[in-house]
């Protein structure tokens, strides 16, 4: 399937970046984690979410949205470790018999474990109290349906505010090894003198910033990546 | 040259259903643009769970009138998840008759008039 195609070419260019072993999630796919009782709309936000190349699971109601996360107590049923399958993103319907989408949003937030995750409400019905209620709570945005692609699209935002501290760790983290890949491909007195300059210019800014951090970061990087 | 005829008497059936009303043009273009090589069934696989989820609920929605007294809260409930389900295909007269139905409901109007 050109889906599989893709996914499999993007974990081959993580590698070559070097990154994709800092942690778990690897690729740059997003999880979204669907919630609708109904099943038209469940296979409509699952296309629309596809069609964004983001990853979807798609259940049927809140009370399954929680155990799905682990979140229902029962620790065993959890399908959510910390280091794979990890969530990006929560888009629920708003009203679902049982527990509402406003429901699941107040347990997800007050959850340790997954409070930092976006959630978005969609619900068919414009109800301004119902909107507040819900941004209130801590809900990313509230979209009306049916939903449509553009809105889709514009929740690439709300999982890169929720990955910035990770993004930037991991783009740190290329920088120095780059700077170690560098280093290795230098000449022996190419490599003594520009430490000797790190000594000298210790004070100054770093105009030169990849060659002031390079001695000390080796072993931090290796560390790093065999996490 | 049958192919071409077909895809033109879909064309105009389409055009038709947008223009009396019963197909929200936008939404079912929607549909129609989530289908692709990998998906090339998408739009008659949603309006298939459509019919299907529709069956079921219409079939409800009568059991649900059949009863004295008429439990309007029920109905109101069977009601809006037609009209969102009908909304999201794109079922135009479909959503509109869901929504004044949920209003007799709400007047606990048992007639419908």
């Amino acid at each position: 399937m050109a889906a599989a195609g893709t996914e499999s070419l993007r974990w081959n260019l993580a590698e070559e970046v070097g990154v994709s072993g800092c942690n778990g999630s690897g690729s740059e796919e997003f999880h979204v984690l669907a919630v609708d009782d109904s099943i038209v709309d469940r296979k409509l936000i699952e296309r629309l979410l596809k069609s964004s190349s983001f990853k979807v699971t798609a259940v049927d109601s809140g009370t399954r949205a929680l155990q799905y996360l682990g979140l229902d107590g029962e620790k065993s049923t959890s399908a959510v470790g910390f280091n794979d399958l990890k969530v990006n993103l929560i888009m629920t319907d708003y009203s679902m018999p049982g527990m509402t989408g406003y429901e699941l949003l107040k347990k997800i937030k007050e959850s340790k474990a997954f409070k930092e995750i976006p959630v978005v409400i969609m619900s068919s019905e414009n109800v301004l109290t119902r909107i507040h209620s819900c941004l209130e709570e801590g809900a990313e945005d509230f979209l009306m349906k049916p939903v449509k692609k553009s809105d889709v699209t514009k929740l690439k935002d709300f999982m890169v505010k929720g990955d910035q501290a990770e993004k930037g760790k991991r783009s740190s983290i290329k920088r120095k090894m780059d700077d170690d890949i560098l280093k290795l491909t230098m000449p022996p007195t190419a490599i003594a003198s520009s430490s000797s300059e790190v000594e000298d210019q210790s004070s100054s800014a770093s105009h030169s910033p990849s060659s002031s951090s390079s001695s000390p970061c080796s072993s931090p990087c290796k560390r790093t990546r065999l996490q | 040259m049958d192919r071409n005829q077909s895809h033109r008497q879909v064309a105009t059936m389409k055009q038709s259903l947008f223009d009396q009303g019963y197909l929200d043009h936008e939404q079912f273009n929607q549909l129609e643009e989530l289908q692709d090589d990998a998906n090339p069934n998408f739009v008659e696989e949603v309006v298939t769970l459509y019919y299907r989820d529709s069956a079921r609920l219409v079939h409800s929605i009568e059991q649900a009138l059949e009863k004295s007294p008429i439990d309007f809260n029920k109905l109101d409930s069977y009601m809006h998840q037609f009209r969102g389900s009908s909304s999201s295909i794109g079922a135009k007269k479909v959503k509109a008759e869901c929504s004044l139905f949920r209003e007799y409901c709400r007047a606990g109007n048992g007639e419908g008039r």
